[in-house]
């Protein structure tokens, strides 16, 4: 039904993440979702606060790669355990491994923590964003190496860890996975992730067999919504590289 | 003093606190040096970029206490993986804001810090040490909570890179982010600063404002001077990393003797002047 690319899909699907988040810090990480951190800001939640990646807060909306011509504030990388343990902030992380309750590990693969099969980057601020303030994650290569039955670290913590806590992870909040295939999110009873929608082109199935672990889904799953004209123009100003259709491909 | 003064002060098994964050404003001049010396069985804590990674490659590394390593532009630091998938170096991961408060403990020394930090996730699994402490006050909610105890993150000596500093140890950040290296210093038991320049007191002010004067005297106990000794991180506003540099150390780990050649090349026999010399080549 389009030609829209599907990076351009899985930005507005990251955009749409941020809507209704108000007077926050969005802190998403990496090129896609710092595009559709930025394209949130421009078009539907302009009190958004944002970083430039670095130390500062920009005060205005510069394209993906480029430094802000203003800058509203100063964030070091200090200054932003201040803003994640007060809780103003929504960040979207990468994952190297996801299960269904939201756990992620973005620490090493292996089952021995001494001598891993494969250093990843390390536990990072993840144990903190998560039990801190609201986190979603962006997951550009959808596959059951990535979607697995049970991490083997455990660096964002999931709903079911965050229930075993109790009060103390009142600010435990995940609040959507967007891939290169679809949405999903964790809006279901006992927070197990659930099937919000496909983006074009792509099936339920196509998911499901992505997927290494049993999603929920619903009997009449949606599609993920394609912009529109006035939309995509904002993106290209945005992007007019086009650094988003490498990490994503195709349409 | 020189990098070798600050090395001949340090000791096998010391734990050592090194500044910067990823592959940013790192004192490479001294871990250059330290990657020359005899020394060994080091605990390092580090935001980690390179400095990790050549320490570890060097032999130089018992433990490495990190929430990150990472050459920035290069996600993953490649010696320090190699070290860690043969098993060849122990570690102590955190979480980016827990090492903070390890090292905000030790600098107040207290014996640990309460955060929300860690709860639910693997740290404390893999971290026996790692305690938690009831609070004594109840929560919002009325029950009392259990929060993970940061121990304090004492160092036996911390090295931290600035832009400039006095003779005295008065350092100044003229970049945007200071990242942790006044902490660092003040977690710390022997305190070393190495700088681009040292300057006459008076020209710091002259140079920035006063709150770019984030090192004090009171925290160091050594200045080097080291024109470049950052490289090939950046230091930035006087220069940029050197991502071509970058790029050939971390494409040298695809070999199996590429550490051999590169430390040939870039690490021994020189003094930090020859090797200022071969990088400007």
């Amino acid at each position: 039904m389009t030609d829209v690319a599907r990076a351009d899909v899985c930005a507005f699907a990251v955009a749409d993440c941020f809507r209704d988040d108000g007077e926050i810090l969005a802190n998403p990480i990496g090129n896609l979702p710092v595009l559709g951190g930025r394209l949130a800001r421009e078009l539907y939640e302009p009190r958004l606060v944002m970083t430039d990646g670095e130390a500062y807060l920009i005060g205005d909306t510069p394209p993906l790669g480029e430094a802000p011509e203003v800058i509203a504030g100063w964030n070091p990388y200090r200054r932003m355990f201040d803003v994640v343990w007060n809780g103003r902030r929504h960040v979207m992380m990468g994952a190297g491994q996801i299960d269904r309750y939201g756990n992620q590990n973005i620490a090493a693969i292996g089952g021995d923590p001494d001598r891993p099969d494969r250093q990843l980057l390390g536990f990072r601020g993840a144990p903190g964003n998560t039990i801190n303030n609201p986190t979603s994650y962006w997951i550009p290569g959808h596959s059951t190496r990535v979607f697995v039955e049970r991490v083997d670290l455990v660096c964002g913590i999931g709903y079911d860890r965050a229930a075993e806590l109790g009060e103390a992870a009142r600010f435990h909040e995940l609040r959507r996975v967007v891939t290169n295939l679809a949405v999903l999110d964790f809006e279901t009873p006992d927070h197990r992730m659930r099937l919000r929608s496909v983006h074009p082109g792509v099936t339920v199935d196509d998911v499901v067999a992505a997927t290494g672990f049993e999603l929920a889904i619903g009997d009449d799953v949606p599609q993920t919504r394609v912009p529109t004209a006035e939309e995509l123009a904002v993106l290209e100003r945005l992007d007019p590289k086009g650094l988003r259709h490498r990490e994503v491909k195709g349409r | 003093m020189s990098e070798a003064d600050v090395v001949s002060r340090l000791t096998d098994g010391m734990t050592v606190g090194i500044g910067g964050w990823g592959s940013r404003r790192k004192p490479m001049s001294v871990v250059r040096e330290i990657c020359r010396s005899p020394l060994r069985d080091l605990t390092v804590v580090s935001y980690g970029g390179p400095d990790v990674g050549m320490l570890c490659a060097a032999g130089k590394v018992r433990e490495v206490v990190f929430a990150f390593v990472s050459l920035d532009t290069i996600p993953l630091e490649p010696y320090f993986r190699r070290a860690r998938e043969s098993g060849a170096v122990a570690a102590r991961q955190m979480d980016e804001g827990m090492m903070l408060l390890g090292l905000q403990a030790a600098a107040w020394r207290v014996p640990f810090l309460p955060t929300r930090v860690g709860l639910g996730s693997d740290l404390p699994r893999i971290d026996p040490g790692l305690r938690t402490v009831t609070s004594p006050y109840p929560g919002p909610g009325g029950t009392h909570e259990e929060l993970v105890a940061v121990p304090a993150l004492h160092l036996d000596a911390a090295i931290v890179h600035v832009n400039q500093a006095d003779e005295h140890g008065n350092g100044q950040l003229l970049g945007p982010d200071p990242y942790f290296d006044d902490l660092f210093l003040e977690a710390a038991g022997r305190r070393f600063v190495s700088c681009e320049r040292i300057v006459p007191t008076a020209g710091l002010t002259a140079s920035g404002p006063v709150q770019s004067i984030r090192v004090t005297s009171l925290m160091v106990d050594g200045v080097v001077e080291a024109p470049g000794g950052a490289h090939p991180t950046s230091c930035v506003p006087d220069y940029p990393r050197d991502e071509a540099f970058q790029r050939d150390y971390a494409a040298s780990a695809k070999d199996p003797d590429g550490w051999a050649r590169f430390r040939k090349e870039w690490i021994d026999g020189l003094d930090e002047r020859a090797y200022q010399e071969r990088v400007q080549r």
